[in-house]
């Protein structure tokens, strides 16, 4: 089983985002849950979601604690909550960065989704759409396929300039 | 067809599939997606139902009676305080023997405020003639519901359904599951008793001694009825649609000495725990109750038990440790654990299996 | 049982014997009155009943394509006991919040299977200005094609005339031993707030204007709602002959008032017309009422203040000046 912590802030979309990769990696024919995890919603306060992706149907309702990835879609979150908290030793971290964030001890992936969304006018609600450049980046990593990440952003929104954020964050995303 | 969802849409997409002529609706956490997303089955015209949004729980239910009374499928969809403000009219729709199907999204209660899952709102409604089923994945939420009408509907039966979803949990988790094309599955309803303009009748007049207590044990027949109904609806759903249900789940029971029973998410966790325990070397079961109303006795031939309870029923105990016990005699080690969303893993459950101390109660996160 | 059938029967006989060339006109609109009866003889109502006398006209301007809606109320046992009932229609006894809920959902089931059905809550004061009140603004704020109404017999009568919100000032109640303190609460003017297609006001004592109006409600589809007034012999504490001449005094001091509003626009109607000029005044009703034993003479002059407020209000409302 693969196992997600994605870490947001509301209003950023990040359960959203659960959604869409979890429904990229049914696509892809495996088995896969996205749960968000509730307390008092508030625009901005921090935000988890958890996503699980197996070959075999998924028993478990509880929160991950052993993380293989950890998502932080908001950088100063960082210093708020311990995001790498229960991260297995080989565990990974994406970091929306625009300053190229490391994470010692962890092969981290900062990609500057922002910037991306900003650069193409992918604004809602004041804020820049993050989950499908997110998407293209997760596909870049191999956690779900390019086909399916196209399949589930072209369902989801109709805007072609969503395709284009995944592709550039594909692109920036480096192995 | 195959498709991705919320438990809650799930039961939406159901709802949709049984085409009931009338649905109340009023909005609480966390089951608000499952009467919004009929709300857009119903504008975009894939459901021809009326669509009525009334002002309270109270009145949702209310309003399914008068619904149900001329004889039309109805819906409806709740959860916590919602439920217990309607709880005047479980009792009335049930008496009246109206086949009404509703989803309760399990919350806890207040004071404090909590919206995290807890099976305390339904277990409250024990006694007041639904029948109860509890879910634990997407896929059973959507299976559930579409076989609660069949039931419900039953001329044996003629009592309403409460599909039971953990809030959150399963309200809100997003899964693969499958809809169908129920077909006549679902019979059309012919509610004997419907309002007949040409056959007036009083309904719910004055009732004496001498005679409500024959009321009241109808609804007891209707209840009994119910087991075999079930099991013929669960077997023919089986027979279409290819998947499996019974009153009860039982998973790696066969050579088992301890059995872990619970019901909704947990009683889906629970096999994880089975699995680590059997690695240790426990032979360890599990079984899910699906069905608390009519409540079903399952076969513990002496096993350990453990049972964890979602709900407590104060100055008394874990209710379904309680019923277990009064029911099959035996002496469960009751764990009360996951109230108001409490998180409770795999490995805890695994952990009550070794700590059990049969006869005894134990609180997670108070007597650890 | 006697006393029920005489209280049934009194009125309309009233209206016959009358025969006069200046009531041809009036005498022909009672005689359309049908004669078909839902209300059967075998009620188990008081001597006197006013409930069961603007029941009688109710169905009747109904007719037979009807349902009941029956919260708990008088009506809850003036129906009669299980096996047997007093009404010649479907009444369905629902839980006392919930009859304009209940009315909501049975609407809408009739008008989807293409039925035209009348629904018809008739509740008392208590489950209509109290505990009913929630469920009667949402089904008239969401158009439930349905008429409402409420008989008024300003307390809960049905368990022995506890106060409600209906309970005029100064009235005796079991739960107000020293006379209320408080006034009746205006359940017209919160109705009218919700803007339903027809609202009116009726009174036991004139059946044809209250026949009228049902049947006139039961034209127009969407949310309508009556206000009868139904003085209790028991409960008001006077004889159980004089029903209908203590609902004529209360139309005659200007404490009820009948009118009816259709479409925003306010008409009054029937021996309320004269009332609107002349009054008698309200302690001609209220002496003769044991349930105001205890008003005090203050509290008779602000109910007094209260009537010519009141019709005031109205006649403005009719002048459409407010």
């Amino acid at each position: 089983m693969f196992e997600i912590r994605l870490h947001s802030r509301g209003g950023q979309g990040g359960v959203t985002a659960a959604k869409l990769i979890a429904y990229a990696a049914f696509l892809d024919g495996k088995y896969a849950t996205a749960t968000p995890l509730y307390g008092a919603e508030r625009r901005g306060a921090p935000v988890v979601s958890f996503i699980r992706i197996d070959d075999e149907p998924i028993r478990i309702y509880s929160q991950i604690r052993n993380p293989d990835l950890v998502i932080v879609l908001d950088e100063s979150i960082m210093q708020l909550v311990d995001v790498l908290n229960g991260i297995k030793p080989e565990g990974k971290v994406f970091i929306n960065s625009q300053g190229g964030t490391e994470v010692e001890g962890h092969q981290t992936y900062p990609v500057d989704l922002t910037s991306i969304s900003l650069s193409l006018d992918l604004v809602l609600a004041g804020n820049p759409i993050l989950n499908t450049p997110l998407i293209g980046a997760i596909a870049k990593m191999g956690i779900i396929s390019q086909d399916s990440a196209k399949q589930v952003i072209a369902e989801t929104f109709r805007d072609e300039r969503n395709v284009e954020a995944a592709l550039r964050a594909y692109e920036e995303l480096k192995i | 067809m195959l498709t991705f969802g919320t438990g809650n849409k799930a039961v939406a997409m159901a709802v949709r599939d049984a085409k009931p002529v009338v649905v109340a609706a009023y909005p609480i956490t966390p089951q608000t997606e499952i009467v919004e997303e009929i709300a857009n089955f119903v504008t975009e015209g894939s459901l021809a139902a009326r669509y009525i949004p009334v002002e309270s729980e109270h009145s949702s239910m209310a309003a399914c009676i008068g619904a149900a009374a001329t004889g039309v499928r109805t819906f409806t969809a709740t959860s916590s305080h919602g439920l217990v403000y309607m709880c005047e009219m479980m009792h009335m729709s049930a008496g009246a023997r109206l086949p009404i199907v509703m989803a309760n999204a399990n919350r806890a209660l207040g004071p404090g405020w909590n919206i995290g899952a807890e099976h305390s709102d339904s277990i409250s409604m024990r006694d007041t003639g639904w029948l109860q089923v509890y879910v634990s994945t997407v896929q059973e939420a959507y299976d559930a519901t579409l076989m609660a009408f069949r039931i419900a509907e039953h001329t044996d039966v003629l009592l309403p359904v409460m599909i039971n979803l953990d809030g959150f949990l399963l309200t809100h988790i997003t899964q693969t599951f499958e809809t169908v094309e129920p077909g006549d599955f679902i019979p059309p309803i012919a509610t004997p008793h419907a309002i007949d303009i040409n056959n007036p009748g009083g309904y719910g007049t004055l009732t004496p001694g001498n005679t409500h207590f024959k009321f009241r044990h109808d609804i007891e027949r209707g209840m009994q009825a119910s087991i075999p109904v079930i099991v013929e609806t669960e077997a023919e759903f089986s027979r279409r649609f290819g998947r499996e249900y019974h009153l009860y789940e039982e998973y790696r029971c066969e050579d088992a000495d301890v059995v872990i029973i619970a019901m909704g998410t947990l009683g889906k966790e629970m096999e994880v725990a089975v699995d680590i325990l059997r690695e240790e070397g426990t032979r360890a079961g599990a079984i899910r109750m699906r069905w608390f109303r009519p409540f079903i006795t399952p076969e513990l031939n002496g096993k350990d038990v453990v049972v964890i309870d979602r709900d407590y029923s104060f100055g008394y105990g874990g209710v379904l440790a309680g019923e277990l016990q009064a029911k099959s005699g035996c002496q469960p080690f009751s764990v009360i654990a996951g109230l108001g969303g409490q998180e409770v893993t795999y490995d805890d459950i695994a952990e009550f299996v070794r700590i059990r101390r049969p006869g005894t109660e134990h609180w997670f996160g108070v007597d650890d | 049982m006697h006393g029920v059938a005489s209280a049934l029967h009194a009125e309309p006989n009233q209206y016959f014997i009358i025969i006069h060339v200046k009531y041809l006109k009036k005498r022909l609109d009672t005689m359309a009155i049908p004669d078909e009866e839902f209300l059967l003889k075998t009620t188990s109502a008081c001597a006197g009943c006013p409930s069961s006398l603007i029941l009688r006209y109710v169905t009747k301007a109904a007719g037979a394509d009807t349902v009941l809606v029956i919260p708990a109320c008088c009506t809850s046992v003036i129906q009669g006991v299980y096996p047997t009932t007093a009404m010649n229609l479907p009444v369905y006894n629902v839980a006392f919040a919930s009859a304009a809920a209940v009315a909501s959902g049975m609407s809408e089931a009739f008008r989807a299977e293409g039925k035209k059905t009348n629904v018809i809550c008739y509740a008392g004061d208590g489950g209509t200005i109290d505990i009913g009140i929630q469920a009667l603004s949402g089904a008239l704020e969401r158009g439930t094609d349905f008429l409402y109404i409420c008989y008024d017999n300003e307390a809960y009568s049905n368990t022995g005339m506890q106060r409600s919100g209906a309970t005029p000032l100064g009235a005796v109640t079991t739960t107000t031993p020293g006379g209320k303190k408080d006034h009746k609460k205006d359940l017209d003017a919160i109705v009218a707030a919700h803007n339903p297609v027809y609202q009116a006001t009726a009174c036991a004592a004139y059946p044809q204007d209250l026949y009228n109006k049902v049947e006139k409600a039961l034209s127009i589809p969407g949310p309508k709602f009556m206000h009868i007034l139904a003085p209790c012999p028991p409960g008001w504490r006077f004889p159980s002959e004089k029903t209908v001449e203590m609902g004529k005094l209360a139309v005659k001091a200007g404490l009820w008032v009948l009118y009816e509003r259709e479409n925003g626009k306010l008409t009054i109607t029937g021996a309320s017309k004269a009332a609107m000029k002349k009054r008698i005044p309200v302690e001609d009703y209220l002496s003769v009422q044991g349930r105001f034993r205890k008003i005090t003479a203050e509290e008779t002059a602000e109910v007094q203040k209260t009537v010519e407020d009141t019709i005031a209000r109205l006649q403005r409302e009719v002048d459409g000046i407010c």
